[in-house]
């Protein structure tokens, strides 16, 4: 266990909402709008943590503790999560199963608090949930299994740690698949496009937006910072294959929270450049990051 | 270099596997074959001849501009679908691409090749030709035959880089010439079998048995 | 050695009393209780590290020998077996109720129970032998309790045909070991260089009762039919019986198969991949259930394959995590599964159906079914903090250190089990969280008389009872690592392996940690969710319906469409088929989907094998025509000539 790990942690729960500022700022100036303040989602969630509930007659105590055990599962895989050469608060040989499953806690918990509701609207988004998230975690498994065989080590911090400028140089090819596989992975989980479109609500096309429909006061306040928290724990991983985290702890920390925000820019710059897929293109996308993964570790591998 | 441009030759493979459109497949084979002449010349920096160079820019000229010429031609005749029209799906196309390229790699390593300049060829080039036969097997079209056809030449052009070390090139030049040769017929008898069979479905060619 | 025999006749003679004493509907489940009771303080005397005990009798069965031993490899494998038998024989009182079969059920179970433990302690082929049909035969009578539907009729010949089938690849494999040694004595065996036909015939005989794929078909039938006390036995307990004498079977052969790893992992990855699939298509409970038994013992396999690869390698720590999390998952399996057969149990008990599409809303009705339902639900998909993620991450971090490696065997090995592992548990979330959702949450999708209420006390004990052992052996797999080292004694270098299964310990003990953690975090937000709620305005309405004026239950999402994108996705390996209508014209007046998914191996292998047979063996009809005459005159015609064969051959 580490001590310092807990700054990472610290950083993500302070500053996970500034992620989604980001992207809108630069989705906004790609369009040549102003757009909302960086800080806007900060003010969404104090707003909303004032407000009163509206519980739909339906749902039940499982739609209530749904969110709960949903933030409580990200933030503990965040425990697992350095960031910027700092090692997690734990870190042991095969953590990343746990981050992975943990993350799973929260996808079912998600899922169920969407089926109690008895809409139809959020069966449909629950059911996409469950099929995209599955081939994602497939994805990222074999990613972080390549990880692992090319830096030989056995937890997430030293993996991520062990991405020097060396290893870049000596298997540039298969790191920059692994790379690319670990963007597709992050958008297609946090639902932004070209899987899913976090700007409209009710389109029969949607996944996750869909699924917190009936969500509102303190209880959509806990759904929009537990997506931020996932969102930053994901660029965290991206921002951990760069080959950033070498020289003094501090300049390398700086230089991951510098990381952070060009991932996030780089979700805007996507999202003004593209257009979503079409529902069916969704799992040939996923499972063509995991095919990028393999070939990348089959380079790794046997190259 | 080599490696990434192995790479690179690998992972069009795998695209085309998945492609649903005949236009992005050809567009594809194109970059492929680029990257092959691109190949040529950076995979024997050490003893490259002025013609060598020179069959490099032809090899990549054929590949990537007369072959997708001609097809695209073909098609605009013909006025076929612009659909792939797959026996096998495109997710089950790539797992069945992952699962030759494993088979490539097993194979590379079973066949040690010696003066390799990269321990990537062989995979690759076994890949290829898997790619191709593949895409021969499992579409119904006729211009994707052709389009199988020519990855799987590619495939042996880089047997032949590697296998051949004294002339590759002048072995591929005479297995080049026999592909333009095919692709021309190929071009002619679509166009006929479109006119008669008012269709390019592979599958009709049965009317023609007897 | 004892106290396993006073719990055997503890288990027997209840058994027996409550066929005699139909009014004492009680007895055979105590029986249950109190064998249950003794047996497992004997069981943990050896998991502490104990030494085995044996027992030897004569026997007047030529070859036979009463030989008996309980080591801890048979003590792991009967924990599941007494903690199960028993609480599932408390639910069954309740379950079956007044069923004019009660007693006849409690006596079969009892047997079924007594001859499982008599199966893990025999050392004696013929002994085992006997043992393993008493199992078959016991359960095929529960099996066909129910026996006036035609579709338990079917269930329970197709279970009868597929459990001989095996039961005589395990005689032909016993013989082999048997003839080299002259002897039919475990302890005696020899593999004399054909382990290979014998591991094969083991993987036959023992896989059909495990249900490897494709030998899995009458799982999905058998377990369905079967009262669902007994499904969770069958289920949870019964199969494992196959894992039991495979391990067993891989102690004795001396030195084992090179292939065997590969051999397993891809039964393994087959089954679980298989097993998970056929599942999501599923709309019946059971039966959904019954597929995820092929699933998990699909894992159960992939633990066992990377344990050997990692013997074949030369890598300690791959073996030891790959063993150790396939054991593990045996017992995690049972306590979940069971678990969750009970709960689907004590849904139909107030339902009367077990069609996903049927049901809905129950959390309302029936809170205790649905949170033990929930917690079965979250450790068969290898969610922390519950026990499967113990085991499921044991077989993960050995797979991993095999993918870690440097020789390219185990590097893919490992990325094979990885990946399937992977692909297993994200599908297995998608399944469970459409059969919790659909059946508990929600509308009801029908309208009941009355509504559904949860069961009595007999069947909600049990059910609690299990869903906190999940939780407890989730948060306390650590301690139980050194009985890990008696189990494994003997698979790889003694010390090489207490060294990888102290690694093993650190890291599942920190994981349980940060589950610890996840605990008190998720508290912690439910207090500043309450808190923040408190004084402020909460009120109820509907559920948003977009402007549409007459929402109905019917609209919710069910079962099958919840897993739709999935089935439609798996379309390639499933092949369902769709009777569809769609609606026509304006004012269309009906439309239909109907889907289902038959097994892919019974359509297409067993049921034009078994045509064939019928066809070819259809002369062979004339000689069976009821004339008992005719019948001694066969038997006295065999005896003759075998007399004449045993004298020739002398």
């Amino acid at each position: 266990m580490s001590v310092s790990g807990l700054i990472p942690v610290l950083a993500a729960l302070t500053l996970s909402p500034l992620l989604f500022g980001v992207i809108n700022k630069v989705k906004a100036l790609v369009a040549g709008r102003q757009g909302p303040p960086v800080l806007q989602l900060y003010y969404d969630l104090l707003k909303l943590s004032r407000k009163g509930a509206v519980y739909s007659a339906t749902t039940s105590w499982l739609f209530r503790a749904g969110l709960v055990g949903g933030v409580a599962a990200v933030v503990a895989a965040l425990l697992l999560v350095p960031l910027g050469g700092t090692p997690a608060v734990f870190a042991f040989r095969g953590d990343f199963i746990l981050a992975l499953y943990l993350l799973g806690v929260a996808r079912f918990f998600l899922v169920a608090a969407a089926m109690d509701t008895g809409s139809a609207f959020e069966g449909m988004g629950a059911s996409r949930e469950v099929f995209f998230s599955a081939l994602a975690e497939l994805a990222l498994f074999v990613v972080l299994a390549a990880l692992a065989h090319g830096t030989q080590t056995g937890t997430l911090s030293a993996m991520l740690g062990g991405v020097t400028p060396e290893l870049w140089r000596a298997e540039t090819p298969s790191l920059a698949l692994l790379l690319i596989a670990l963007v597709l992975v992050l958008l297609a989980e946090n639902a932004r496009i070209p899987v899913d479109d976090p700007n409209t609500h009710l389109e029969l096309t949607m996944i996750h937006e869909v699924m917190v429909l009936d969500h509102g006061g303190p209880d959509f306040a806990l759904v929009l910072y537990t997506s931020a928290l996932k969102l930053w724990l994901f660029a965290a991983l991206v921002v951990g294959v760069l080959p950033i985290h070498d020289g003094p702890p501090a300049a390398a920390f700086a230089a991951g929270l510098a990381g952070m925000a060009l991932v996030a820019a780089l979700v805007g710059v996507v999202e003004s450049a593209m257009a979503r897929l079409r529902l069916a293109r969704v799992p040939q996308l996923l499972l063509g990051a995991a095919a990028l993964a393999l070939v990348g570790f089959l380079l790794l591998a046997a190259g | 270099m080599t490696n990434t441009l192995l790479i690179l030759i690998l992972l069009t493979n795998l695209r085309l596997l998945i492609s649903s459109r005949i236009h992005a497949c050809v567009r594809w084979v194109a970059a492929q074959g680029i990257l092959l002449g691109l190949l040529a010349v950076v995979g024997r920096q050490a003893d490259i001849t002025l013609l060598g160079i020179l069959f490099a820019l032809f090899t990549a000229a054929i590949k990537g501009w007369v072959f997708p010429w001609l097809i695209f031609r073909a098609i605009r005749e013909s006025e076929i679908r612009r659909e792939m029209e797959p026996y096998v799906g495109y997710n089950l196309s790539l797992a069945i691409g992952l699962a030759a390229l494993g088979v490539s790699f097993w194979l590379g390593r079973r066949l040690p090749l010696p003066g390799l300049p990269g321990p990537l060829f062989v995979p690759v080039a076994f890949f290829s030709m898997f790619a191709g036969l593949f895409l021969i097997v499992s579409r119904k079209q006729a211009v994707t035959q052709a389009l199988g056809y020519l990855v799987m030449e590619n495939g042996i052009y880089l047997f032949g880089v590697v296998a051949v070390r004294d002339e590759p090139l002048l072995v591929e030049l005479g297995v080049l010439l026999d592909l333009l040769v095919a692709v021309f017929v190929m071009g002619i008898t679509m166009f006929h079998i479109q006119r008669d069979v008012e269709s390019l479905d592979a599958n009709q060619l049965t009317q023609l048995r007897d | 050695m004892m106290g396993s025999l006073w719990a055997l006749a503890l288990l027997l003679i209840p058994g027996a009393l409550a066929l005699l004493l139909p009014r004492l509907r009680w007895i055979g489940a105590a029986g249950a209780v109190a064998g249950a009771a003794v047996g497992l303080v004997a069981c943990a005397r050896l998991l502490g590290g104990a030494a085995a005990e044996s027992l030897r009798v004569h026997w007047s069965i030529p070859g036979g020998l009463l030989y008996m031993e309980l080591d801890a490899l048979g003590a792991f494998f009967l924990l599941p077996v007494w903690i199960v038998t028993a609480l599932a024989a408390v639910y069954g009182v309740e379950y079956l109720g007044r069923h004019p079969r009660a007693p006849l059920a409690a006596a079969l179970f009892n047997l079924l129970a007594a001859s499982m433990v008599v199966v893990v302690l025999s050392r004696n082929a013929l002994l085992f032998l006997a043992a393993w049909e008493i199992m078959a035969l016991s359960s095929f009578g529960l099996v066909m309790l129910e026996d006036e539907k035609d579709s338990v009729r079917a269930a329970g010949w197709t279970y009868l045909a597929a459990s001989q089938l095996g039961t005589a690849a395990l005689l032909l494999m016993f013989i082999l070991l048997g003839s080299a040694a002259g002897s039919l004595d475990f302890d005696r065996f020899s593999a004399a260089g054909r382990g290979g036909w014998i591991l094969a015939l083991g993987l036959i005989g023992f896989g059909t009762k495990a249900g490897f794929i494709p030998l899995h078909t009458w799982l999905p039938e058998a377990h369905p039919a079967a009262p669902s006390h007994v499904s969770a036995v069958m289920s949870g307990v019964m199969i494992k019986m196959g894992i039991y004498g495979l391990v067993r079977l891989l102690g004795l052969l001396g030195p084992i198969p090179a292939a065997a790893g590969w051999w397993f992992t891809a039964i393994g990855i087959s089954s679980g991949l298989l097993g998970v699939i056929y599942a999501l298509a599923q709309h019946d409970l059971k039966r959904l259930l019954a597929y995820h038994s092929v699933e998990n013992i699909g894992i159960i396999m992939l633990g066992l394959g990377v344990g050997l690869l990692g013997v074949r390698y030369g890598l300690p720590a791959m073996a030891a995590a790959g063993f150790a999390g396939g054991l593990f998952h045996v017992l995690n399996h049972a306590l979940f599964k069971s678990l969750l057969f009970l709960g689907a149990g004590s849904v139909l008990h107030a339902t009367g159906t077990r069609d996903l599409d049927r049901l809905g809303g129950l959390v309302k009705t029936m809170p205790v079914t649905a949170a033990a339902f929930l917690a079965g639900a979250l450790a068969i998909c290898g969610l922390p903090p519950f026990n499967g993620f113990a085991s499921e991450f044991l077989v993960y971090l050995g797979a991993f250190h095999g993918s870690t490696a440097s020789a390219q065997g185990p590097v893919w090995g490992g990325l094979a089990v990885l990946v399937a592992l992977s692909a297993i548990g994200g599908l297995a979330l998608a399944c469970f969280a459409k059969a919790f959702t659909v059946v508990f949450l929600g509308h009801a999708r029908e309208a009941r008389p009355q509504p559904a209420r949860d069961p009595g006390p007999a069947m909600k004990a049990p059910m609690l009872l299990l869903a906190s052992l999940c939780l407890a052996i989730g948060l306390g797999a650590p301690r139980l690592f050194p009985a890990f080292q008696y189990i494994l004694a003997g698979r790889t270098d003694a010390a090489a392996q207490a060294a990888a299964l102290g690694d093993a310990r650190a890291a599942l003990g920190t994981a349980t940690g940060v589950m610890a953690v996840f605990v008190a975090l998720a508290l912690l937000a439910a207090l500043w969710r309450i808190r923040r709620l408190a004084g402020r305005p909460v009120s109820q309405s509907v559920t948003w319906d977009c402007g549409y004026a007459a929402p109905a239950a019917t609209m919710q999402y069910t079962g099958s469409s919840m897993a739709q994108p999935l089935t439609e996705f798996l379309d390639p390996v499933l092949r369902a088929e769709r009777h569809i209508e769609p609606p026509a014209g304006y004012f269309p007046a009906s439309a239909s989907f109907v889907s289902h998914t038959p097994d892919f191996f019974q359509r297409f292998l067993y049921r034009p094998l078994t045509a064939l047979g019928a066809r070819l063996l259809a002369p062979l009809r004339r000689v069976q025509h009821g004339n008992v005459h005719l019948y001694v005159l066969y038997i006295a015609l065999t005896l003759l000539a075998l007399l004449a064969w045993s004298l020739g051959a002398r």
